[in-house]
């Protein structure tokens, strides 16, 4: 029977990929878990750390700012025409808050970072360990998971909460930009709407997300560049990998942890 | 450590087999090594000898069979029971394995750090003292990309010899460099197992390296090497050869005893 012998080598390619993808997983846990308990650890690599806060959040302000300041302008933009047609434009600096601080705020910066930062740490990683200059480390003594993956760890997961404030900040300036010179809206109206609208499950809903967002993009950058497989070429898989699956992570995680914040804050 | 039985082994490998992606890469890998003896390493490419060196540091682990260093079983040894053991020997990556991120003396003085931190004075003495040892005392301040590919590798010998081991690992320290770059760095070799009395594993697919290694000893008032057997001198260097094919170990003894071996895949080595 000709087609049953199709049938079962496919079902075995199948059931190898679902157990190379679970294994990922797990692993991908574990390192997640090691780097975790590292920080709480010895040695800890404070110059390591400091360098990486400098790489991703001094660095990342630039395309923060300016990713910021546009969103928040063109939120504006959109939602003034929107409310005109209810007769309600004075409410604009309030949506304009209220979607940067709860939402995209969070997950602009997030997308922004793990397009810069996410691929760095696994290009940067990869060509260390196809170079062999991660086996060189363990040979002289370090631990990569502590010396590499926490420092990107702890500077990602401090970094980003810090450029989302800033994030919203400017966003809500380019809201204001557009409703002062383009829609011509009182300016004082624009600034008290939008900050009597803030509330504080608001605020929290905004600052928690970004916490969990630097932890994926730091293990997942990490994850893939210690998962680089065959040399040069590997490398350039895994970074553009990392920036895919970072992405899609933030924007699955950002439904589930809204979701579940409604449900517990209302 | 310096138990001076002339016959103390260093490194033991017993009938270690390695599996990775489903592949056997080491297939019943026996031998022994012993104090101040080099071990030359020939085969063919992917033949497993990279993968050999790592599994003496602890870098892969044998799905069976045994590893012991210094007289101590480290197959089943966690990664943080495996640092003091990797102190005493120094590896050579191929290409070097420098920290592209940190200059000549931040990649020599990596060693020290935590535990082994030096005083600063000493520790730029050691440092200084190891570049000059390889010839690059000038390059310190220097980064990884702005040297020669020879000159990558001295450093790396530099960094892998800075702390003193007693075991020395060179993954293919020839390959792709020029004939004379090739000839300094194998003087370098027979310079530290002589000067230093340390044991060594190199790894080459260069016959004429293992010659060298194994006819020559280094001599201090020359700076150079001498033959072994000549003008009268009978200087023991120590010096033994294994093939690997496959994952397999095809002949492990002395270099002469290899020329008389009849199996084609040595005689393409000698050949
Ligand atoms: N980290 C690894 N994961 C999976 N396979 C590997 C790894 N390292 C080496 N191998 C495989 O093991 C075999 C031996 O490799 P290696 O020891 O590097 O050969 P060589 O003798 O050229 O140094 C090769 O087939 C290689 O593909
Ligand atoms: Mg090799």
């Amino acid at each position: 029977m000709p087609r049953q012998r199709q049938t079962l080598p496919n079902f075995a390619a199948f059931f190898d990929l679902a157990k190379s993808k679970v294994l990922a997983v797990q692993e991908f846990t574990l390192l997640g878990l090691r780097a975790f308990r590292n920080v709480f650890g010895r040695p800890r690599y404070l110059a390591d750390t400091l360098i990486q806060m400098d790489v991703i959040g001094v660095g990342s302000l630039p395309i923060i700012v300016l990713t910021g300041f546009f969103t928040g302008a063109v939120l504006a933009l959109q939602t003034s025409k929107t409310l005109q047609t209810f007769g309600e434009v004075t409410l604009t600096g309030q949506v304009v808050a209220l979607s940067l601080v709860r939402e995209l705020g969070p997950v602009l910066t997030a997308l922004m970072v793990a397009g810069r930062n996410a691929s760095g740490m696994a290009s940067e990683i990869g060509s260390m360990l196809v170079s062999e200059q991660i086996d060189a480390m363990r040979a002289l003594g370090t631990d990569p998971s502590k010396k590499l993956v926490t420092p990107r760890l702890v500077a990602t997961v401090s970094m980003l909460p810090l450029l989302t404030i800033i994030s919203d900040f400017v966003g809500v300036t380019g809201g204001f930009m557009v409703s002062f010179f383009i829609i011509r809206m009182d300016p004082v109206q624009y600034w008290t709407t939008a900050y009597q609208s803030l509330h504080f499950e608001d605020v929290f809903q905004g600052m928690i997300k970004p916490f969990i967002f630097g932890y994926i993009v730091a293990m997942v950058g990490c994850y893939f560049g210690l998962t680089t497989r065959g040399g040069t070429q590997g490398v350039g898989r895994s970074t553009t990998q990392a920036v895919v699956a970072a992405s899609v992570l933030i924007l699955t995680t950002d439904f589930f942890i809204t979701k579940l914040l409604l449900a517990l804050l209302g | 450590m310096t138990e001076a039985r002339p016959d103390q082994t260093v490194l033991e490998f017993e009938h270690v087999y390695l599996v990775l992606d489903d592949k056997p890469v080491l297939r019943d890998v026996s031998f022994r090594l012993v104090r101040a003896e080099t071990k030359v390493i020939l085969g063919a490419s992917s033949s497993g000898k990279s993968v050999l060196l790592k599994t003496a540091l602890g870098l892969f682990r044998p799905d069976s069979g045994r590893v012991a260093v210094f007289g101590r079983d480290i197959t089943g040894l966690r990664e943080e029971e495996l640092y003091p053991i990797r102190q005493r020997i120094g590896m050579v990556f191929q290409e070097g394995a420098l920290f592209d991120s940190m200059t000549v003396y931040g990649n020599v003085a990596y060693v020290f750090q935590e535990d082994r931190a030096l005083p600063a004075e000493e520790e730029e003495e050691r440092v200084r003292r190891a570049l000059r040892f390889v010839g690059l005392e000038e390059a310190i301040e220097k980064l990884p990309s702005e040297l020669s590919g020879g000159m990558r590798r001295r450093v790396a010998i530099a960094r892998a010899f800075v702390g003193q081991p007693a075991l020395m690992l060179y993954d293919s320290p020839t390959a792709g460099l020029d004939p004379l770059t090739a000839q300094s760095i194998i003087t370098l070799i027979v310079k530290l197992g002589d000067l230093e009395d340390v044991s060594g594993l190199v790894v080459t697919h260069r016959l004429q390296d293992a010659g060298v290694i194994a006819d020559y000893f280094y001599d201090p008032e020359s700076e150079g090497l001498l033959p072994a057997h000549s003008n009268g001198r009978d200087y023991d260097t120590k010096t033994s050869v294994l093939v690997l094919r496959e994952g397999q170990v095809v002949f492990d003894g002395a270099r002469d005893e290899m020329f008389r071996a009849r199996d084609a895949y040595i005689r393409r080595f000698i050949g």
